[in-house]
């Protein structure tokens, strides 16, 4: 069984690499897309699967971040990530992997309830993110926000990694009503 | 001098009343928003003549000035019977089609279709079999005749109100039809139909793949949407869909289950399912589902052989 580590290839130089699984095609092309656009000294790779185990054939640099999308309107693409979590290593889950939940704004479509995939990212300890990807303008501002975030994970920022990213995040997360 | 005799109307009106109201009712059906783009493809009255026209008073008093420049054009029912091919043409969504596929005869010739002759023909038929019958013709995009149809009968003039279309694809078997009354006058069409055939293939048209040319953008299962696109083109074609709104599958089946015994699989009686789906362009819808990713490719052919059968109701029983 294929799995993804990673730290099992070297990396490129000025490199980073992320991987965007999720079943609709065109949402993770767009969000691609809008990445690119994004101003960047690093050198950006956006791969784009349905789902995993990826396929051996295609020759692929390190893989620097993973962000799993889920369509809140599909309970088709929240099984499908769930079954290619099982295909990544653990190791990768020290920041380095991502939820992305789109087309909450349209509660009427949903079929996935939002506790569904907050327990999800919860179990795996990464976090979750909401954009409504159909919308560009929401589209735009993740795409920067993954870019910063891939950057992390690639090493390309000084002073910050992709576990002190995660614990940062951890922290913040569901401030109790004591903390207040 | 010549006096003129007291409760003379003055010139004498050139048009028909019934056309006149013809006229006066197909205007007030045009919304104002398209008053101008259907007057101008018309083409009836000069530009002259609309500017002389108010078109920014109340609607009721702007479709009498019209009328009244019909009237003095000398306009004619088949003017009029023009306009409401325009105005459907425009409305064509509004409206239930019916579509017929003509099929040749074993050992027929492959004829030679020349548009003029046919509508001549159509023509011809039509009146020899029902005395009272408006025909008006108007070409369209693709080798394509809009034809209306007014029907009356033995003894009652054509009801302008009710006309039946029929679009005919002059290079296909296909004719589409619709119709405001009862389909009694369909088999009469049929028959008026001279078959004809088309020996032109279809051109070939490749199906591009949307694929990003922007070389950061790895796809990892290039291979796999490649065969997606493939299998969709296989299944639906290159061309648009026909537009459909919506598919019902009844199911009635017994439940069966591996689990061995249980109370559903005791059950006499069938289980009954109604699934219903509709949408603006349902088979596109369909098309789209494998290539979205939202559905595994091949669709299941309950839902892909709704063209090939020319079925959209569907009942599922156990066999």
């Amino acid at each position: 069984m294929s799995v993804l580590r990673p730290l099992d290839k070297l990396p490129g130089l000025n490199t980073a690499t992320i991987l965007l699984v999720g079943t609709e095609d065109d949402l993770l092309q767009q969000l691609a897309d809008a990445m690119l656009k994004e101003d960047c000294t690093s050198e950006l790779k956006v791969h784009l699967a349905k789902s995993l185990p990826l396929p051996a054939s295609v020759d692929r640099p390190r893989i620097d971040l993973i962000v799993f999308v889920v369509n809140l309107h599909s309970r088709h693409s929240l099984r499908n990530v769930e079954e290619s979590l099982h295909h990544v290593d653990a190791t990768f889950f020290l920041g380095k992997v991502s939820f992305l939940a789109t087309g909450a704004g349209r509660e009427s479509h949903c079929s996935i309830h939002r506790n569904t995939v907050v327990k999800l990212a919860h179990t795996y300890r990464s976090p979750l993110l909401f954009c409504d990807l159909e919308i560009e303008d929401f589209r735009a501002t993740m795409a920067q926000r993954l870019v910063r975030t891939l950057q992390i994970c690639a090493g390309h920022v000084p002073g910050v990694s992709a576990l002190t990213l995660l614990s940062l995040l951890q922290s913040s997360e569901n401030p109790s009503l004591e903390d207040l | 001098m010549r006096r003129e005799p007291a409760g003379d109307v003055g010139r004498a009106k050139e048009m028909d009343e019934t056309v006149s109201e013809f006229f006066r009712r197909t205007i007030l059906k045009i919304p104002m928003t398209e008053m101008m783009t259907i007057l101008k493809t018309w083409n009836f009255l000069s530009e002259n003549q609309l500017q002389t026209v108010n078109f920014r008073q109340r609607k009721e008093s702007l479709v009498q000035d019209l009328v009244l420049l019909c009237e003095e054009n000398r306009a004619s029912l088949n003017d009029a019977a023009l306009l409401d091919i325009i105005y459907t043409q425009f409305h064509r969504h509004q409206k239930v089609w019916d579509v017929f596929q003509m099929s040749k005869g074993p050992g027929e010739d492959i004829d030679l279709f020349d548009m003029e002759q046919f509508k001549s023909s159509f023509k011809k038929i039509l009146k020899r079999a029902l005395k009272n019958v408006t025909v008006s013709f108007r070409d369209a995009e693709e080798n394509a005749v809009w034809i209306r149809i007014a029907w009356g009968t033995q003894y009652r003039k054509p009801n302008q109100y009710k006309p039946a279309y029929v679009v005919y694809y002059s290079q296909t078997p296909y004719a589409f039809t619709s119709s405001s009354q009862l389909k009694s006058n369909l088999p009469l069409l049929g028959q008026t139909f001279e078959t004809h055939n088309s020996t032109t293939p279809l051109q070939e048209r490749s199906l591009g793949l949307d694929i990003n040319m922007d070389s950061r953008i790895i796809h990892e299962n290039k291979t796999e949407k490649e065969r997606v696109q493939r299998v969709t083109q296989e299944i639906f074609g290159d061309y648009p869909q026909p537009r459909l709104e919506f598919a019902q599958y009844k199911l009635e089946t017994k439940f069966k289950s591996d689990l061995n015994g249980g109370i559903l699989t005791e059950r006499e009686e069938p289980l009954r399912c109604l699934v219903k789906f509709s949408s603006p362009h349902l088979l596109e819808a369909l098309k789209s589902l494998a290539p979205a990713g939202i559905a595994d490719a091949p669709l299941s052919p309950l839902l892909t052989c709704i063209p090939n059968k020319g079925m959209n109701y569907f009942k599922i029983r156990d066999k």
